[in-house]
């Protein structure tokens, strides 16, 4: 363990860490913002969904440095008196835990897609790659919510809320199995015709067995980045479709949720309902957007 | 060329047929028509006869081509939220999304080329440079966050623009227009910068890219040697070279641009197709939803057929190869 941190920081990427000032505020706001919503129960001023702990009287403070303004809520109060500060925390909770498990439910099936794909070849891959092709010429968000909107409608009425934060993760998940796919079929088709493939054939192991325990460790690599660009990517289509009313319900606000919940007051001039959770919103995705593309450029060993 | 337009056209009959078989199965397997038509006292006969007088006790494949068949001619049933013929509904909210959609490809285009062939040109400046970055930032903030905070600081800070709706509109036959009237105009304004936003990235990073390429070449080269002014050589032989790509490229955005109407239409409540899918989406209003999903299909083959074909005309190479490659 030891050693292997050592090689770490006499590493090439820690090396070039160091030299972007940008990527290193980035990763630690991108820590800072995953530190709060993970504790959030315990560094949450307050926690918004204590029914006995609300106050209607509350509801409409603004923001602690304006003239109205009270010390306890440092962002100010929503419509039902909720510290507006302690939901964004809670709100991104819910935000990433869906960006990232999208993500991960992505890479699984693309993953296993583009190994069959790329290792069985003929009809097959025709297909898989055919029914690709046909996926991306409509835009991601779109096909999020068409599964989004689908799945409201024929699941019956109560399960609908209940289930809201899995079907979401499925909605996004489908919508971008793709890129991982296309990926891994290319990697897979060089890979297959390596001498360590075709050993393994020879002593006879089964087909699945290759894919995935020879295989696959070879093809991870340029997945992995793919994967951290595309938790930026997930975190907005789910804060868009939040914010359209498809996404989390209300009882389990997402920052998307929060946004939309704050647009109703934009009017009556309580801005700090909607701009606080919106810029939550961006200096998350900015963050994750930052290092992601720095971890491209610093893999890829022609950039060196 | 023939085999290349038959497999085109094959695959797009395919498409159409899966996107009209879940618009069928959301009305048949989803919502049960029968207790949506009847009161919920109705007892099992009069179940019956209404299961039979649509047709729903035939089989499978009947019914899906009963579908088609009245899909084809447009029909779509009655909207259960509006209770109004859908492909009426349809056609009254189809010119607000266009107008909305084809303005922002205008700005993505009027904006984008300049400051696509500035970057290009003076890449070192620091102008160019921040433009750059600029529009990096730019996609990565959601869509909606935009339109939300150009709606506070020039609608509700300001007061300068309206935030919703579509102003006075004219009516000329079918179309319903707010491009002549000074308040459609002015409420044109904000939805349109926001769904322009991405196009005008998009298309400033391709003009840029195609530009950069461009200018290396020999007949830049050789054009410069004859003696040609700047101007002459950028604008006269390097953009003329670029605009091929673009053009193809903001005509596949369009598909795009209808699709993300749908978010600007409902952070500007702009009475369009999208924000008509959002709501029957909220309310399980399926005929709405299965003929929204039927249309843009429709639209999104359409321009990608469009634009295959376009590149087989433009590019000679894909004749060549054609048949094995078969796409670009």
């Amino acid at each position: 363990m030891n050693d292997s941190l050592k090689r770490f920081f006499d590493g090439d990427i820690w090396w070039s860490f160091k030299q972007h000032p940008l990527v290193m505020i980035a990763a630690v706001t991108a820590l800072l913002c995953i530190l709060a919503s993970a504790f959030a129960p315990l560094v949450a001023p307050h926690n918004p969904f204590d029914l006995k702990t609300l106050n209607l009287l509350d509801a409409f403070t603004p923001p602690s440095w304006t003239t109205n303004g009270k010390a306890q809520f440092l962002l100010g109060t929503d419509d039902q008196g909720r510290d507006v500060l302690s939901t964004i925390m809670y709100g991104s909770r819910v935000s990433l835990v869906v960006g990232i498990c999208a993500v991960l439910l992505a890479m699984l099936i693309g993953i296993t897609l583009g190994l069959i794909s790329g290792y069985v070849g003929g009809s097959v891959d025709a297909f898989i790659m055919r029914v690709a092709d046909i996926q991306l010429s409509f835009p991601a968000i779109l096909i999020a919510l068409l599964i989004d909107g689908v799945a409201r409608v024929a699941l019956p009425k109560g399960m609908h809320d209940q289930l809201a934060v899995y079907v979401l993760v499925f909605a996004i998940a489908a919508s971008g199995w793709v890129q991982y796919a296309r990926t891994v079929r290319g990697s897979t088709l060089v890979e297959r015709n390596k001498e360590y493939v075709q050993a393994a054939r020879v002593i006879g192991r089964k087909p699945l067995a290759i894919m995935f325990s020879h295989v696959l460790p070879n093809v991870t690599g340029p997945v992995l980045v793919l994967a951290t660009l595309h938790v930026g990517t997930a975190i907005i289509t789910e804060a868009t479709l939040s914010f359209l009313g498809v996404g989390v319900p209300p009882t389990q606000p997402s920052l998307g949720t929060l946004i939309r919940i704050g647009n109703d007051f934009l009017f009556s001039g309580e801005w700090w309902i909607t701009v606080f959770p919106g810029a939550a919103l961006v200096i998350l995705v900015l963050s994750i957007n930052v290092l992601g593309d720095w971890l491209r450029d610093a893999l890829n060993p022609k950039l060196r | 060329m023939l085999a290349f337009i038959i497999r085109r056209l094959l695959q797009s009959v395919l498409v159409m047929v899966a996107v009209g078989f879940i618009a069928f199965s959301l009305f048949n397997f989803v919502g049960d028509p029968v207790s949506l038509m009847l009161p919920p006292e109705a007892t099992q006969s009069d179940r019956d006869e209404v299961r039979k007088s649509l047709g729903l006790d035939e089989p499978f494949y009947v019914q899906f081509g009963k579908f088609v068949g009245n899909a084809v001619q447009g029909n779509f049933g009655i909207s259960l939220r509006l209770g109004r013929p859908v492909s009426q509904l349809l056609i009254e909210r189809l010119p607000a999304t266009l107008e909305l959609a084809m303005t922002a490809a205008v700005i993505g285009l009027l904006v984008g080329i300049p400051v696509g062939v500035y970057t290009a040109l003076r890449r070192n400046s620091i102008l160019a440079k921040s433009l750059l970055t600029g529009s990096l930032i730019g996609v990565s903030l959601p869509n909606f966050l935009i339109g939300i905070f150009l709606i506070l600081i020039f609608a509700v800070w300001l007061g300068l623009l309206p935030s919703f709706g579509r102003g006075d509109v004219t009516k000329i036959g079918l179309w319903t227009t707010g491009l002549l009237t000074v308040t459609g105009l002015k409420a044109l304004v904000l939805p349109a910068i926001t769904l322009g936003l991405y196009p005008v990235t998009l298309i400033m990073r391709l003009v840029r890219s195609e530009m950069m390429e461009v200018l290396r070449t020999d007949y830049i080269k050789f054009a410069r040697a004859r003696g040609l002014s700047n101007n002459a050589v950028h604008f006269g032989h390097a953009l003329k070279n670029t605009l091929v790509p673009v053009i193809t490229i903001t005509g596949l955005q369009l598909g795009g641009l209808i699709a993300f109407a749908i978010i600007t239409e409902t952070v500007f409540q702009w009475p369009g197709m999208g924000l008509l899918f959002i709501q029957a989406v909220q309310f399980a209003d399926i005929p709405v939803m299965a003929a929204y999903l039927c249309l843009i299909g429709l639209i999104f083959v359409l321009i990608n057929l469009t634009v295959d074909m376009l590149y087989y005309t433009v590019d000679p190479r894909l004749r060549i190869s054609g048949s094995a490659a078969g796409g670009h």
